[in-house]
């Protein structure tokens, strides 16, 4: 059976790890291709990395990065940050990055979705999506989560699917940094209208927290970044409480 | 040796590299003569299959593939290349396999593409596998899926139906996961191919 993936998260500023608690105050939590690799040999499915930092002026930082984890690793991994066109994506892919994702760029211009889909295929294409609840809806939100835009958040998801996203990457700024929990009443019922797999991000704070939005959202993957950096979930003994609560793992 | 057919079918960043964490050496194939330099061949691939069979018979190399007595491996979309049929373009392939690509949409209720890990059966002692336990995960990333038949079945994978996860026929296999991104296994069969 298709397994539900694990996906540790680096956030990445000038080629060290980074995570920001609400991503404001950033601490350095090492070197990003040692701890990909740390990640894959615990038994990581797959890796996200975020350049938060990414400019033109600092983008061969991240095409070394990519390089070095792609020599390095043996898991897949995505990249994000920074991509506005055609040829951020290009590089990235010719130095070895499986996927590619898309958060405002994709807002902004959502014809960069069909292009990169049809140029590099849809399992190359996840959209990021940051979103808030405002006075009762959600509404995705830019810049980590600071601007609010005035698209709800399930019609953006239904689109970027429609115009060729392969994956979504949701990410609650309601429950990012908190550690109470994904965002599993919204992730249901964005589960419920796409057809692409959906991966939960915003919210672990214990190894529960993992059980209850595969049980509660089915969601094909949850991704965090801190309770793993910080070694407060080993990813083996995350993979054993799923286990044994009947959820398929690697 | 192993030599990777080089017609700009996706990027092979990975499979090199691959390669080279397990230490096999390898070398780019561009023209008929190239073959000569390699004791194995890879075929890679990515993106649509229909599309990968065009460029690949816009190399020229078509029947040379064909002829060759040595051990050729196809990934993803490489495997795919070597059915008869693919849905995906309606496009005649290498027609090494007498099975077709079909299309996973409207023929299962999950979502499409497949992707992510899943487990593999291991079927006809498929050389390709040795050392490698039964019921491993591999990774996997396509919206097309090839037919298992019974004959030429290497490894058999399950998602809403089974499908050939990996073929064999004579000196010609094929599989439809990532070995280069399936962890140590992945590796290991990478490693078993070359010493066929």
């Amino acid at each position: 059976m298709l397994a539900k993936r694990i996906i540790p998260c680096l956030d990445v500023k000038d080629g060290r790890t980074v995570k920001g608690v609400n991503f404001v105050d950033l601490r350095d939590a090492g070197d990003p291709v040692e701890l990909a690799w740390q990640y894959s040999e615990q038994g990581a499915d797959e890796l996200v990395f975020l350049d938060i930092t990414a400019t033109h002026e600092k983008r061969k930082t991240t095409i070394d990065l990519v390089k070095a984890v792609a020599r390095q690793v043996n898991i897949p991994f995505t990249i994000g940050g920074g991509i506005n066109e055609m040829r951020d994506a290009e590089i990235l892919l010719n130095s070895g990055a499986d996927k590619i994702s898309i958060n405002s760029a994709a807002v902004r211009n959502s014809q960069l979705i069909d292009d990169l889909a049809k140029a590099f295929g849809t399992q190359f294409v996840v959209v990021a999506v940051d979103t808030r609840l405002v006075d009762g809806k959600n509404y995705v939100h830019l810049r980590g989560g600071r601007d609010k835009t005035d698209i709800e958040t399930e019609n953006w998801i239904k689109e970027a699917e429609s115009r060729g996203a392969g994956e979504i990457l949701l990410t609650s700024m309601d429950h990012d940094g908190t550690k109470n929990g994904f965002d599993n009443g919204l992730l249901k019922k964005i589960n419920d209208t796409i057809n692409i797999p959906l991966i939960a991000s915003g919210g672990a704070g214990n190894q529960q927290h993992f059980v209850n939005t595969f049980q509660q959202a089915n969601v094909d993957a949850a991704l965090a970044a801190s309770v793993f950096h910080y070694g407060e979930i080993l990813i083996p003994d995350l993979k054993e409480t799923l286990r044994k609560n009947g959820i398929v793992v690697r | 040796m192993i030599g990777i057919v080089n017609y700009g079918a996706g990027n092979i960043f990975s499979l090199t590299a691959a390669l080279d964490r397990i230490q096999v050496a390898h070398g780019m194939i561009n023209t008929q003569e190239d073959f000569d330099k390699y004791s194995h061949v890879i075929i890679p691939g990515v993106g649509h299959g229909g599309a990968a069979m065009k460029k690949l018979q816009d190399t020229g190399l078509v029947d040379t593939i064909l002829a060759l007595q040595k051990p050729v491996l196809g990934i993803c979309v490489g495997m795919q290349l070597m059915t008869s049929f693919s849905e995906e373009g309606n496009a005649d392939m290498l027609n090494i396999f007498p099975v077709k690509t079909l299309h996973f949409d409207k023929r299962i209720s999950s979502k499409v593409p497949h992707m992510g890990w899943n487990s593999i059966k291991i079927e006809n002692n498929s050389p390709l596998f040795t050392d490698i336990p039964d019921n491993s995960y591999f990774y996997f990333v396509h919206s097309y899926f090839i037919e298992r038949d019974e004959a030429t079945v290497a490894a058999t994978c399950s998602y809403d139906l089974d499908f050939a996860a990996a073929f064999q026929k004579n000196n010609f296999y094929g599989v439809q996961f990532h070995p280069e991104k399936s962890g140590k296994f992945g590796e290991q069969l990478l490693l078993n191919f070359s010493r066929f």
